[in-house]
């Protein structure tokens, strides 16, 4: 399948994109890939080959050569219900011995409609919606869709309410990066990380269930701000998390970081480079690790948290270890950023005043005509979102999430759209396993941290 | 942790060229007929036909947008006179930019130049396009359905098609009556 070897990938690797740079040479293989006409990938035509046989020419199929060779190559398939495969990826592998040739996701297993759903559900109902998608950050599938109303809306969020956004998000940033750490060594074989990984994302969940009421699928991020304020005692609880995972998480460097077998494992294996990622519209870990120093918290921020110190954790050569400490630099960032975001927390309203988007709080309701019928309006029609559309944009723990929201000034958005970076990112499976092993193809995956909830929608 | 974190305080428009908001975008015009530039809700937006979208796409990947984040369509039924609307969004990273891509695509035999060539990211996102509204990529290597089944009947993101009144299909589900 691939002209370009590993080798030369590496050499490439080596230049760190150049950007307006001509269109990369992979482009044509991968197209020439995917050809078959229907979503399984078939079987490639062996050519018959027309030999030369006592002056007549006959065809052959006992020649030893390539056509032959091409035969031995065998269909493989892997999923949908595979335990390293993440949820319900289904790849197709052609395999030559021990060597992935070609690779196809096939996808779609979990695909619920939610786009479909979401215009049918009002712009308060749309966050219920949208954090079913990927199940993994939740908080920032309904940050990036309250940010794209509140566009449209132009509505202002009290300092407090984005203090708190941010907070949430940076937690959930960590306990996904947790599970994707612990996923990618179950994988590989390194079981205790599963269990080490699992635990501590249950602090951050149990302090989820305390804020949100539930571990997952929060709807606590709303247009408006959020669903409630922090629970009394949240300093106590951040302050036990931000106390305990960091010493874990030294754990973890003890486990893996100099671990021979898992940098046997990781090193060198399924290497994308900068330019591959960016013409594949790759982001997220994946481009970071590749070298390419672009965060949207950073470059486009949203939600205030520009003001917060952080660095962009960034790799070199874009492999499956580079990708593994992406992630484990970008939690203690993360963690940074939640411990900034406690200390300065700002007092005043979790949602704003604004009682045309965001209900009034219940002892109103008893006082004034006008809650009331604020109230009635909210919850039973919604409210009105102003004629437009907008992409907004922010960085999810797989990459540029991104929601696209048509308003046509009614109740409900006539078009939702979400850019589930786990799909985009899908497509960097074919370039990191060209000529890899069958064995490497469960790094490569976990390693790109693929969420079906989010390709499938 | 180690030097992997090291402090990137420089900001990718600190590093590079100041952005050139207008002679980017006039460049990008000049490159496809009959595309006009507009602003929506604060973002950069480019209107184009089906015909000038290829053009203007490979202009803009020459002018320094490297990423195609994001293409979806939208069904304007009964709201516009032309019924699709594509949507590209493309994505600088050096200029720290975003640029948006409408192009309205007829509703009767939708059809739009397929952008693989200039982004090879494009390929799920214009199959993705093709299964939910049936706007055809003309030149995508493998324009096939992504999310829904092979056999699936209809396209279900266009708004005449119903929400739960079709019956499910599946492939390879035989009736056994």
């Amino acid at each position: 399948m691939a002209e370009t070897t590993t080798a030369e990938r590496n050499e490439a690797a080596a230049e760190i994109w150049v950007s307006g740079t001509e269109a990369p040479e992979v482009s044509e293989w991968m197209a020439a890939s995917t050809d078959e006409g229907a979503q399984e990938m078939g079987r490639r035509e062996t050519p018959d080959r027309a030999v030369e046989q006592r002056g007549a020419r006959v065809v052959d199929d006992w020649v030893i050569d390539d056509a032959v060779a091409d035969d031995e190559r065998m269909m493989v398939n892997m999923g949908p219900q595979h335990p390293s495969t993440h949820g319900v990826l289904r790849l197709n592998l052609e395999l030559e011995g021990e060597i992935v040739r070609r690779i196809k996701p096939v996808i779609g297993y979990l695909h619920t409609g939610m786009e479909k759903t979401a215009e049918t559900l009002t712009f308060l109902q749309g966050p219920t919606n949208v954090t079913r998608m990927d199940y993994l950050a939740p908080l920032h599938n309904e940050l990036c869709y309250s940010l794209a109303v509140e566009k449209l809306l132009g509505v202002d969020i009290p300092p407090r309410a984005q203090a708190i956004r941010v907070l949430m998000t940076e937690l959930n940033r960590v306990s996904s990066h947790l599970v994707a750490t612990a996923t990618n060594g179950m994988d590989i074989g390194a079981l205790s990380m599963m269990m080490y990984g699992f635990r501590e994302r249950e602090l951050i969940l149990a302090f989820f269930e305390k804020t949100t009421g539930l571990r997952m699928n929060h709807n606590y991020i709303r247009p408006g701000g959020v669903a409630a304020d922090l629970p009394d005692g949240w300093e106590d609880d951040v302050e036990e998390i931000l106390d305990r995972i960091p010493k874990a998480m030294e754990d973890y460097e003890d486990l893996l970081k100099e671990n021979s077998i898992w940098k046997g494992r990781t090193k060198g294996i399924g290497i994308i480079t900068a330019e591959e990622c960016l013409a594949y519209g790759i982001t997220g870990p994946t481009l970071r690790a590749a070298g390419v120093d672009w965060d949207l918290r950073r470059s486009q921020p949203y939600s205030g948290i520009e003001s917060y110190d952080f660095d962009v954790v960034t790799g070199r050569r874009g492999d499956v270890y580079d990708r593994y400490r992406v992630r484990i630099g970008e939690m203690l960032q993360s963690l940074r950023i939640v411990r900034q975001a406690a200390e300065t927390m700002p007092r005043g309203d979790y949602k704003t005043g604004d009682r045309k988007v965001s209900p009034p709080p219940r002892r109103r309701i008893n006082e004034s005509m006008e809650a009331l019928i604020h109230h009635f309006k909210i919850y039973t029609e919604g409210f009105k979102v102003p004629e437009g559309e907008t992409y907004t944009a922010i960085e999810s723990p797989r990459g540029e999430l991104g929601c696209y929201l048509v308003s046509d000034g009614g109740g409900r958005p006539l078009r939702m759209h979400t850019r589930g970076p786990s799909f985009s990112n899908l497509q960097a499976l074919p370039i990191m396993m060209a000529d890899s092993l069958v064995a490497d193809t469960i790094a490569c995956i976990a390693s790109l941290d693929p969420v079906m909830g989010d390709v499938d929608r | 942790m180690s030097g992997e974190a090291a402090a990137r305080p420089a900001a990718p428009e600190a590093a590079g060229e100041p952005p050139a908001a207008d002679d980017l975008l006039a460049g990008l015009l000049a490159a496809a007929p009959g595309a006009e530039a507009g602003v929506s809700a604060g973002d950069d937006v480019v209107r184009v036909g089906p015909e000038g979208l290829a053009k203007l796409a490979a202009a803009a990947r020459e002018a320094g947008f490297e990423m195609c984040s994001d293409i979806t369509a939208v069904d304007y039924l009964g709201k516009r006179r032309v019924r699709f609307e594509l949507v590209v969004n493309l994505i600088s990273l050096r200029r720290n930019r975003r640029l948006r891509i409408l192009v309205p695509v007829p509703g009767d035999d939708p059809a739009a130049p397929s952008l693989v060539s200039v982004y090879p990211g494009a390929n799920f996102l214009e199959r993705e396009v093709y299964d939910m509204f049936g706007i055809r990529f003309e030149g995508h290597p493998d324009l096939t359905r992504i999310l829904m089944p092979d056999d699936w009947e209809g396209h279900p993101l266009r708004r005449d098609f119903g929400v739960g009144a079709v019956p499910v299909q599946f492939k390879e589900a035989h009736q056994v009556y």
